[in-house]
């Protein structure tokens, strides 16, 4: 009975699994393949990954930056949620919309706002002249920081709301208790708040490094030669270079690594936490 | 009297936030929004040369945004794309959903993560794939070729809206219909799709979002052919100076408070559904 009903329901999912087969699995198999064997199998494109130091250095600096990037936004992140668990109803819409907002605005967009007000006659250096903080304008831009402010702005969103959903199931009471029993508001935080909002911090900051990880677009926009992280790389060798095998080797690496975590995430948590997102 | 420790009389209340956390979650909704807003006053200033405080009023920007053929045209592919792109995989999505929540079989969890992993996949990647893949086919840039880049791309973002309704759904609702006499595809389309119908527009929204600003893959596939506003945009950003997109960035505001304040509307619908249940 139960098999039957079962397999009609994977005649419905059956339409989206084909698809996926076809359109997204076969596609990005090909590349594992085309990184393995030109013609005949090989791990030379590999092999020269891990031996040369630029490209080593590389996936240094794509881990690092995912790491203080991730860092940055789980901070922000973290307070925006705290206030917003405690803020009164109205002010907690006008913080949950602006972020919902920002969430939603597109990439490109959000990346050339930072163009404009970091860049030498952007916004900030205008108005750091015009009161006479600074005499010659600042480089904000095309460097470590550019690249940091960017990401850190995409990847907020990502990590408030999960860990605001995790806040909201939390009973405050608790915290009370821990008062009550002589514990400092420095201790309450860290020894009840914090641990409660761990599976919140795990979530957005998984997801987050994942996303990092991944990275092209602020990069490139605003990252300098030594904010190239794996991505840049990638497309650099496809589109300067046209070295097709040794690009897919390199994806296949970035792939691997993203899917590893994706599936412990997935594993743990479930993927559908990643729609903390929008459910507010 | 402040609540020092070990009085046990008077202690903090976990609702009170002190000013520096205030000025902290302050600062971090104006670094969100403001950068963004800036665009705003920026495109009603000149034409000719990006400024800061603009200097004069004019709307030049936005005219010459909407008479450049090649930008009306990059528009028009982002329209078509996105909005075909929607509808393939809301369609998908909605199927997939239905099975994922009400059907019972192993593997679930393997498959629920299969059908979310498009989201994940670091975008360069799926764009050197479908550079190898398109090529083969003939389909570098053509709008078709993108379509096909971005279904599986934008499903997960319609199965999670679409799942997450159809699991608040009360599925007695749908007993009853078949009791009353309906067959099955009665039901389907007079008790299910009614209920379910924010959640399945909100997951084709945003498919449509993700679709229309899409970028990563658009470098690869684009070719000079089919080039969309976000592959027009990002070559106007890095190898240009264009002092139009404060105009363009402006109305793609527009466009996120429109879809915000679209799926704010059917958020309180699908919830008021499940009140009324």
């Amino acid at each position: 009975m139960w098999q039957r009903a079962g397999f009609r329901h994977f005649l419905l999912m059956s339409p989206a699994l084909v698809a996926l087969l076809l359109l997204f699995a076969y596609p990005i198999s090909r590349i594992l393949v085309k990184s393995l064997f030109d013609p005949h199998f090989t791990l030379k494109h590999y092999a020269y990954f891990f031996s040369s130091p630029l490209y080593i250095r590389v996936m240094w600096i794509t881990i690092e930056l995912s790491i203080l990037t991730t860092f940055t936004a789980l901070v922000i992140g973290y307070i925006l949620a705290y206030v917003l668990r405690r803020a009164r109803p109205g002010v907690r819409n006008i913080f949950l919309l602006a972020i919902v907002l920002s969430f939603m605005i597109s990439l490109l967009v959000r990346n050339y706002s930072w163009i404009l007000v970091l860049q030498r006659n952007g916004v900030v250096n205008i108005i750091l002249k015009y009161f006479g903080i600074i005499d010659h304008p600042l480089t904000l831009l095309h460097n470590r920081l550019g690249v940091i402010v960017g990401m850190t702005h995409i990847f907020v969103p990502y990590i408030a709301f999960p860990i605001y959903s995790v806040m909201m199931g939390m009973d405050l009471n608790l915290e009370k208790a821990a008062q009550n029993l002589g514990a400092s508001r420095w201790q309450t935080f860290w020894r009840v708040t914090f641990p409660l909002s761990l599976p919140g911090i795990g979530a957005g900051a998984l997801l987050v490094f994942i996303m990092a990880l991944g990275f092209f677009i602020t990069p490139a926009l605003l990252g300098g030669r030594k904010e190239q992280m794996l991505s840049n790389l990638i497309q650099i060798q496809v589109v300067d270079l046209l070295n097709w095998p040794f690009a897919s080797a390199m994806s296949a690496i970035l792939l691997v690594v993203t899917l590893v975590i994706f599936f412990i995430y997935n594993h743990f948590l479930g993927a559908e936490r990643l729609w903390g997102g929008v459910k507010t | 009297m402040s609540g020092k420790r070990g009085k046990g009389t008077h202690w903090h209340d976990p609702l009170h936030i002190g000013w520096p956390l205030w000025v902290v979650s302050g600062s971090a909704i104006f670094f969100l929004i403001v950068p963004v807003l800036l665009l705003v006053p920026m495109s009603f200033g000149s034409a000719e040369i990006i400024e800061f405080p603009p200097t004069r009023f004019c709307i030049d920007q936005y005219r010459k945004f909407f008479s450049h053929p090649m930008w009306q045209s990059a528009v028009l592919n982002s329209l078509q794309i996105s909005a075909l792109t929607s509808i393939c995989s809301t369609t998908l999505g909605l199927l997939a959903s239905v099975g994922l929540v009400w059907g019972k079989f192993k593997g679930k969890g393997f498959i629920t993560g299969f059908i979310l992993s498009p989201m994940i996949v670091p975008l360069i990647v799926l764009g050197l794939a479908y550079y190898v893949f398109l090529a083969k086919l003939g389909l570098i840039g053509t709008k078709l070729g993108l379509v096909i880049a971005y279904t599986p791309l934008t499903l997960p973002f319609a199965v999670l809206p679409i799942s997450a309704t159809l699991r608040g759904f009360d599925r007695s609702l749908e007993h009853a219909a078949l009791n009353l006499g309906a067959n099955r595809f009665q039901t389907f389309m007079k008790i299910t799709v009614p209920i379910i119908r924010p959640g399945v527009i909100t997951g084709a929204l945003f498919a449509f979002m993700i679709a229309f600003d899409e970028v990563v893959i658009a470098l690869f596939i684009c070719g000079s052919t089919a080039v969309t506003l976000p592959k027009k945009m990002w070559d106007v950003i890095r190898y240009e100076v264009e002092p139009m997109l404060p105009a363009i960035s402006t109305l793609l505001l527009l466009l996120a408070v429109f879809f915000l304040v679209m799926t704010g509307l059917l958020q309180r619908r699908v919830a008021r559904r499940m009140e009324r249940k």
